[in-house]
Formats: structure tokens, sequence, C-alpha cells
């Protein structure tokens, strides 16, 4: 029984790592006062261009730094669209995520049916061995570490140190931060970028170690459940992580039960994610106070410099 | 995707129009994933080049991949039937409505349809007997497993997925009466990180042997990268995990695609539901690997018996999850039986879902 719990708990923690990476990336984005909804998009665009350097050079690590650059690239269609040319924030993620599915598709055409090493699981001598928590805590995959590490990062980032709080000050009053002369939109822009950047990772992750293929697609809806689990979160990195392995566990679960023989209907498991986002927001929404103390206030509106 | 799917219709077409062939048969084939899924796909993708290799003087051929099953199909498929394809195959369970429909617009069309069960005058029925395949499977997963534990990836619970659990638990039973199967129903045919979730958690809850009836190599991958046996399906899958894949089902259908091509070029096609199994070549199973000898001979001995008909997999006595003898012994279930099987046979531990 331990067994079986353990082997889920470490499957679960593969299941919420994309979501980690997308969420910390959007959060910080949003944070900013800017609603990127192409998360599936850049996602997608990072899973190809890593397998495709992985595959083409062998190393993973060039793979990652691949759908790292490449993820950044495609947030800035983003970036110069809605931050220069002042479009509307919700259409452009979109439609963004409409061009990253279908960039992706069309660059990989090449890539289908080709597989590659898979980033492995680390193993340290004494410790993996500990009984229990030796495979719980020093038995996953590298990456699994990178975004536990760099959502403690973003969390210590937005909370203490200045240009954290910056960045806070420019999703709740650009206008505010604009007249104390901070560069609101390069603040804008640089968030914009790591939410890319963390997407692409994200997905990198999805076609390097999950399952070491590209499939068009493959994503299959991880970048909308990253924006949900943000709003979820409340926009605090620090409910990001259990969000991220409630929300990737859920599919777990589900397929836990199934062969454990328990009759829970897959869809209705499906649907938790999304029903707890709901959950969520009517709760943060019940009056006006919560709102303003949650939500970035200039989320989505653009910025236009007043004097 | 739908994006995708234009472009490689408008440049599929591009090319098919633009050379001069007016005499060369136009066949046309939809495919739901793409052929470099190294399963389903890539099994009929054989079959259109080997049909490409007998006729090409004869036949041209398209395709178009990545056709989502539902109403899109039928965008798909009435494009191929407007730009002069005089034979089309719709290689999926989800195309027959979207292909009877489109088949009702264009009666000179000819149309056929993998793994159906409804026809029309100019529309097909084909499908290989794969639960021959599983059956065989079965008997190897019986002698090799340790745990006594199965996991079974399952997608749709349509009779064709029955058939295969029932065939493998019916294969493994023969040799291991004690083995068991745990079933995941996944929902799809085609989705990696999802066939690779549902066999991770079959192995964390014990299987030692992984067996999918679903289309990509994912499973088979995430069972590789733990030392976990597991079968290909639909094409031998040997390459993406050398040391663990068991032998493949692999659905050979070449040959099927000749015949009715050189049918309708002879203009002797007409409408026919052809089921054929081992015995006419339309499955076949992929090298014995990853086992020892004696298991090998084993099972190359059972594929030469159901090929030959001496033995049958479904054949009596048989029961049912509740008891009741389906099949009684001394009999073997009939085409009809096996066409519509929506139940498990006893010893499945799962409920069917509805």
């Amino acid at each position: 029984m331990t067994e079986l719990l353990i082997a889920s708990i470490m499957t679960m923690m593969t299941a919420a790592t994309p979501l980690v990476f997308a969420a910390t990336g959007e959060l910080v984005a949003e944070r900013s006062g800017v609603l990127n909804l192409g998360v599936e998009g850049m996602m997608l665009t990072g899973a190809v261009f890593g397998f495709a350097a992985v595959t083409l050079t062998g190393e993973p690590l060039i793979g990652l730094a691949a759908a790292i650059v490449m993820g950044a690239l495609a947030s800035m269609i983003f970036g110069v669209l809605t931050l220069s040319l002042l479009s509307n924030q919700v259409a452009t993620g979109l439609a963004l995520t409409i061009f990253g599915t279908g960039l992706s598709a069309l660059v990989g055409l090449d890539y289908v049916g080709k597989t590659i090493e898979q980033i492995r699981a680390i193993h340290l001598p004494i410790l993996t061995d500990l009984p229990i928590v030796g495979r719980l805590l020093f038995g996953h995959d590298p990456l699994v570490y990178v975004s536990i590490a760099l959502l403690g990062a973003t969390h210590w980032f937005l909370k203490h140190t200045r240009w954290g709080m910056i960045l806070r000050a420019v999703g709740d009053s650009d206008q505010s931060a604009h007249a104390i002369g901070y560069p609101v939109i390069a603040i804008r822009y640089a968030a914009v970028a790591f939410g890319g950047a963390m997407a692409g990772l994200g997905g990198a992750y999805l076609s390097l170690v999950y399952t070491p293929l590209w499939a068009e697609n493959m994503t299959a809806g991880r970048g909308w459940i990253a924006l949900a689990l943000v709003v979820f979160a409340s926009w605090r990195p620090s409910r990001v992580l259990l969000g991220a392995v409630l929300f990737g566990g859920i599919t777990i679960l589900q397929l836990n039960a199934q062969a454990a023989g328990l009759g829970i209907p897959a869809s209705f498991m499906s649907m938790l994610p999304y029903i707890a986002t709901i959950v969520v927001l009517v709760l943060i929404s019940r009056d006006s106070t919560r709102i303003r103390l949650n939500a970035p206030a200039c989320l989505g509106k653009p910025f236009r410099a007043e004097r | 995707m739908i994006k995708l799917t234009a472009i490689a219709l408008a440049s599929a077409l591009a090319l098919t129009t633009g050379t001069a062939s007016a005499d060369k048969l136009k066949v046309g084939f939809i495919y739901l994933g793409p052929p470099g899924d190294h399963g389903w796909t890539y099994a009929h993708d054989q079959g259109r080049l080997a049909l490409e290799k007998e006729l090409g003087d004869q036949v041209q051929t398209t395709y178009v991949e990545n056709v989502p099953e539902g109403p899109d199909s039928e965008r798909a498929i009435a494009k191929l039937a407007e730009t002069g394809h005089e034979l089309i195959f719709t290689t999926s369970f989800g195309y027959m409505e979207p292909t009877l429909k489109v088949a009702k617009r264009f009666p000179n069309v000819k149309f056929e349809h993998a793994t159906g069960y409804q026809r029309s005058d100019n529309v097909s029925t084909y499908v290989a007997r794969f639960y021959e395949g599983r059956y065989v499977q079965g008997v190897i997963a019986g002698k090799v497993s340790k745990s006594n534990t199965v996991g079974y990836i399952a997608s749709f619970p349509i009779p064709e997925v029955v058939r295969g659990i029932n065939a493998f638990l019916l294969g493994a039973h023969s040799v291991n009466p004690d083995i068991k199967l745990k079933v995941v129903w996944v929902y799809t045919w085609f989705d990696p990180p999802k066939e690779a979730d549902a066999a991770k958690v079959l192995m964390d809850q014990g299987a030692d042997i992984i067996t999918q009836h679903t289309d990509s190599t994912a499973a088979l991958q995430a069972a590789a990268e733990r030392g976990v046996h597991a079968f290909g399906q639909a094409s031998d899958m040997i390459h993406f995990a050398p040391k663990t894949q068991l032998t493949a089902n692999v659905n050979n259908w070449g040959p099927y695609y000749v015949a009715r091509a050189k049918a309708v070029l002879d203009g002797t096609w007409s409408s026919s539901d052809t089921w054929d199994g081992m015995a006419e070549g339309m499955v076949v199973m992929a090298p014995f690997t990853n086992m020892t000898a004696d298991v090998a001979e084993l099972a190359a001995k059972t594929a030469e018996s159901i090929r030959t008909g001496a033995l049958h997999p479904f054949a009596g006595p048989i029961s049912n999850q509740a008891g009741e003898v389906v099949v009684p012994a001394g009999a073997v279930a009939d085409d009809g039986m096996l066409a519509g099987m929506n139940f498990y046979v006893e010893g499945v531990d799962d409920k069917l879902p509805q």
C-alpha cells in the first residue's frame, strides 16, 4: 500500500511539473498586469523546438535552452502586439495559442515518430535509497527540482526584492508606477518574456522527459489548466505548487481509481480542476475588498501613459 | 490542427491535380493520426506504400493525416471525393457516419471503412481479426509475468476493444489461470502523454506487463523506462523498446488494399465485409523477443494453430462476468457474437463502461 502511495505521489509530481513551470511564468506576467492567454501555444512551441534540438544535437541541455528561447520569442510576438501596439490582450493571447499550436504542428512534422534518450531520474548514492522519503525527496528527474526551485525563487523575488515590488506595483497601478518613473512597458516586456520562457520549458518537459516523443497538440490543454492554476493560487506562488499537484494529479488519480476498480466516471474527475477554479473565483470575488486584495488591479488593461 | 490538415490537403491536391494522369486510379486515404505514430496509422501507411509499389503504374495515392473523428472528417472525405478519387479508405471507427454520408452524395466513388459495421452500396467495411494476435499476446503474458498482473490500456468501450481484452485474458488463462487483468480506459486513440500516464499508473499498481489498444509508442516507452515488458500495437515497435518489447500485433493491410484497388480497376468491386486474420496474413506477429526460447516456441506454435484454424481464441466453454455460459463447450463464438461483443469474460477485474 505504501509502495503504491509513494509511486502515485512520484507520478503526480511529474504530472505537476509542466504545470508548475507554465503557471510560474504566467503568474509573473499576470502580476505585472498582462493577461497572456497564449500559454498553450507557447508550451507547444517549447515542446517542439526542444524536441527538435535534442533530436539534432543529442544534448538535453541544448534542447531545454532551445525551448526557453523559442518560448520567449513566441511570447514576444504577443508582447509587441499588446504592449507596443496596444491590441486587446485576450484576443491576442488566444491568437497566440492558435498560432503556437499550428506552428508547432508544422515544425514537428519531421519529428513525429522519432525518439530520443529520455532525461532520467536522479539517483543519489545513499539518499535515494532511504525508505519512503528517499525516492520522494531524492528520486525525481532534475527538472522537477528545477521547477520547485524556480517557483521558490519567483516567490522570493516578488515578495522580498525591490524589483519584485516594482513589478507588482506595475501590475496593481501602472499609472502610479509610471508617475514615479518606472519603465512600465519595459518591465511588462520582461515579465511576458519570462512567462514565455517558462511556458516553453514546461512544454519541453513534456516532450523530453514525460514522453520522449513529439505528437501534435501533445500538451492537450495543460496550458489552460496552468491559466486556471494561477487564478486558483490567487496569484501567489506559494499556492501554485499545491494547485499543480492537485490539478496534475487529478488525471493520475482518475487513472489510478480506474485501475483499482473504483467506479468513479473519468469525465467527472477531469472536470474537477475547472470546478475548483470556478469555486475559487467565486470566493475571491465575494466582495470588492477581496477582489482588490487578490487580482492585480491592472490585469488585462493596456497601458497608455497619461502624460 | 485544422490548419495543418488544410495545408496538407491543399498540397496533396496540388500534387495530384498537377500531374497529368487521367488514366491512373486515384486512391485516397484518411488517417486518424500521423504515419509517424509508428502504430495504427503507420500500418495503414505501409499498406498504402505497398499498394503504390504493386500497382504504381495504374494507381496514384493521396493521404490526409490527423483528421479528427466527427463532423470535420466529413469535410475531409468529401474533399477527396470531389477531386477525382475513386477509391477512398477511411481508417478509423469514428469515420463511420461521415463516410456513409459522403458515400450517399457520391454514388460513383467507392469507400472502404476500417473497423466499422455499417455498409451501403458503395461502402465496404474491413477489419482484421486483431483478437487472434491478442490471444497469442495473452499466452506470452501468462508465461512471462511474475506478478501475475497485466496492465491493459484500453481506448473506447467498443466491441473491437472489448474483444481484444477478452481474447487476451482467454489466452493468458489458457497457460496461467492466476493472471489478473487491470484495465484503464483513456478515451482516446492517440494521446502520448495520457498513454504514458496510464502505463505508469498500471505499473504503480503492480502490473509487470503492459499492453495497449492505443496508437502511439508512449506506453511502451514508459514501460521500457522502468524495464517492464510490453507489447507493441499495430506495428512492430521494437525500435522504441529494444530490450522490453515481447512482440507486437502487426496489421498487414497491404494485400487487402492491393486486392481492392485491383477490383476497382477490373470493375469487379462490390460492397463487402472483410474480416481476415492470421490465416489470410492480415494479422502478423512481430518477432518474439526478450523472452526465453520455450515461451517463444509456445507463442509461435499458438500463432500457427490459430493461422491454420486448429485453435480458435473464442472456443467454448466461455462464461461472462455474471457466470452465465455464453459459448458452450465444443462450440466457438460466431462472428455475430464477436462483432457485437459488449461483455467481459469471467476474470476481468473491471466493470465495462456503458
